[in-house]
């Protein structure tokens, strides 16, 4: 009886268990509305359903939301990520249309190398930012952000740039045995990302970065250089994320590629249960969270809710998931709950201990 | 550059260094007129200064509210999405035929009850200010589509004469309604930070949020009461929006949010909060509105030129308060 009390116990304070516990609901929730929705159906050789399109369109917000979870694990946070995806995008589809053939495997490599160039570059910049010249990070990515769009749209000249070219359509709805090949390139970049911090030291540093900087650095760790580098591959990721956003529709709109996905990004990390405030971070705990908000996104859709409306019930999973993983909200309904098993016998010790 | 350099060391002798920010704004905005009304002949036209701030005004206002939030050290990503609801809210009920008075009243209440609320879940269970008012921004958005996926005319009498009524002088110069509505705001703004004891404990929480708690100063209080002013000017400008464009539009002011913090950052104000001044901020917006002026006036330029001209200027105006020496964390 108070093993399995226990346990239950154990898995509701999981720090993953209320991302999970909604994520299932939410499932569940479109199988009742819609029974064929868990099917998943083989077709010309691919696998199509609506769980296979969560995961396809899910990838570039994973992409981006595991450079953010590094970003935020140093305590800083990367707004220009959704400009960066832009610029990439833009970058690589001008680079594509001056092709004389678009389909030149190539062409679309020097394109994709260009455009994550200068992602990277951009990157730096947002490093040596916050590294270098100490700027908080809110703002010095703040300044790319708003930069970001109108370069992106300068790139473009404020067009939308229309691309054929089949093998760079192929990063955004190509297939690789049976499934699309965007869920491999995230889980690539997942794996790569999860290898290099867990398996080595650059995990924990970023970590104790995070917790604190300066201690840090006392304690021998290169700071400046650590917080520099997770901008960085930020901005990678951010880039390849803007590579599949542009091939999955085969054009470049500065205006529009990325926006806002910064915001779903910090988002997931944070319903991944990475603290805002650095420290520590959880890369599978991302994973889920950029799954957990594409599957609110393709619920709504699915139920002919406007797209826009969709901010609605993005907004109150919000507060719902944050609020549940709130110290301070716990505690208050931790005191609510507790006098009836655990403070009694805490409560008659002092009593005792005044009079000695 | 040597003038520049010599006129930055004099200030420096005279004025405390918070000032120095605010000042290079102004002498940013004096250049800046100075270069249009040296290359364009119609620049020089009083009514241009008068459509800079015709076409600023709910800017401003959004931008006072934001100073409080910033200068405590907080964010409040949610303000253009408060504007867009309140001109949507008072668009809806005036096309559902409420007289102008409960509308007005009604969409003024919105926003400062939203700014209450994310307060209160910023203090009682301590969660950043980033994220809670992430997700008032996706609310308020959201509710803007729920209410009407198209854009709602306005033809209500009140507001059709609050839009065209013109207060100037006989050579034809002339202010709108929206003009004076934020001046008052600005006024009662600056005077409720610089003499009020609301003001005080709005700065002591921004330079030192335990100071202030040990202090003795109320800390909760004052935190939850700045979202509710910038919850309260968003609604302003809501409503000062929908003077200016006579409809409620589901997509109006997306971004806002960016515009206004880079005012208050270029008029001075330090992210960590504790220090910078609603004049600042006037001449933050300003400044953005002289760019877009010149860059209409110019005509060759196209409008994204604004963003990464804005986006240069936070980037100098980051820098300058580093150099000289504003505490940053």
């Amino acid at each position: 009886m108070s093993n399995r009390k226990a346990g239950y116990r154990a898995l509701t304070t999981h720090r993953l268990f209320w991302p999970v516990a909604v994520l299932v609901v939410m499932l569940a929730a479109n199988t009742v509305y819609r029974p064929g929705f868990l099917s998943v159906q083989m077709r010309d050789g691919h696998l199509y359903g609506s769980l296979i399109d969560i995961l396809r369109l899910s990838a570039p917000l994973i992409l981006v939301a595991l450079g953010m979870t590094l970003v935020i694990a140093t305590g800083g946070i990367d707004l220009s990520v959704g400009s960066l995806c832009a610029i990439s995008g833009a970058i690589a589809c001008l680079h594509i249309s001056r092709q004389p053939d678009q389909n030149d495997l190539g062409g679309v490599l020097t394109a994709l190398a260009l455009g994550l160039g200068v992602a990277l570059v951009l990157g730096a910049w947002n490093g040596v930012l916050v590294a270098v010249i100490g700027i908080q990070p809110i703002i010095a990515t703040l300044i790319l952000m708003v930069a970001g769009r109108g370069l992106a749209q300068l790139i473009t000249e404020g067009q939308i740039l229309t691309i054929n070219s089949g093998p760079y359509k192929a990063i955004g709805v190509g297939h690789l045995l049976t499934l699309p090949l965007a869920i491999f390139l995230a889980l690539a970049a997942a794996t790569v990302v999860a290898v290099v911090t867990r398996r080595t030291a650059l995990g924990l540093m970023i970590e104790s970065v995070g917790g604190n900087a300066r201690a840090s650095r006392l304690a021998g760790i290169r700071s400046g250089r650590i917080t520099f580098l997770v901008y960085v591959i930020s901005a990678a990721c951010a880039a390849v994320a803007g590579f599949m956003m542009t091939a999955n529709v085969s054009s470049a709109d500065g205006n529009a590629a990325g926006l806002w996905v910064e915001l779903d990004a910090i988002l997931a990390v944070v319903i991944g249960g990475t603290s805002l405030a650095g420290g520590r971070f959880s890369l599978s705990g991302t994973i889920l969270g950029a799954l957990l908000i594409q599957t609110l996104t393709t619920t709504v859709y699915a139920m002919n809710i406007s797209p826009q409306t969709s901010l609605l019930f993005k907004a109150v999973v919000v507060i719902a998931v944050c609020l549940i993983q709130a110290p301070g909200f716990r505690a208050r309904f931790a005191r609510r709950r507790a006098p009836a098993a655990a403070p009694a016998p805490v409560s008659e010790q002092p009593k005792e201990q005044v009079p000695a | 550059m040597t003038t520049l350099s010599l006129m930055a060391t004099r200030t420096w002798s005279r004025l405390p260094r918070r000032h120095v920010p605010v000042l290079a704004t102004l002498v940013l905005l004096l250049v800046l007129y100075g270069v249009g009304v040296s290359q364009y002949r119609a620049f020089s036209n009083v009514q241009v200064v008068f459509n800079v701030f015709i076409d600023n005004g709910f800017l401003l206002v959004v931008a006072v509210g934001m100073t409080f939030v910033i200068l405590t050290g907080g964010i409040d990503l949610s303000v253009g999405s408060v504007v867009a609801m309140t001109a949507m809210v008072s668009a809806f009920l005036l096309r559902e035929g409420l007289p102008a008075a409960l509308v007005l009243l009604t969409a003024l209440l919105i926003g400062p009850t939203l700014g209450f609320l994310m307060g209160c879940v910023i203090h009682f269970f301590d969660i950043q200010p980033f994220i809670v008012t992430l997700a008032g921004m996706f609310l308020a958005r959201g509710m803007c589509t729920f209410i009407s996926g198209s854009s709602i005319p306005i033809t209500d009498g009140f507001w059709t004469r609050m839009s065209q009524e013109r207060i100037g002088d006989p050579s034809g110069n002339f202010v709108s309604i929206s003009v004076l509505v934020a001046f008052v705001v600005v006024a009662v703004a600056a005077y409720t930070l610089a003499y009020t004891r609301l003001g005080r404990n709005v700065y002591a929480i921004g330079g030192n949020p335990q100071s202030a708690l040990l202090m003795g100063l109320p800390v909760g209080r004052t935190r939850i009461a700045v979202y509710t002013i910038s919850g309260l000017c968003a609604a302003i400008g809501g409503i000062l929006l929908s003077f200016y464009t006579l409809s409620g539009a589901p997509l109006i002011a997306v971004g806002m949010e960016l515009d206004v913090i880079a005012a208050v950052v270029i008029g001075g104000t330090v992210l960590t909060g504790g220090s910078g001044y609603v004049f600042g901020t006037v001449l933050g917006v300003l400044v953005l509105g002289v760019i877009q002026t010149l860059i209409t006036f110019d005509g060759s330029l196209n409008s994204w030129w604004t963003k990464i001209v804005i986006g240069g200027l936070l980037f100098a105006f980051i820098l300058l308060q580093r150099l000289i020496g504003i505490r940053y964390k």
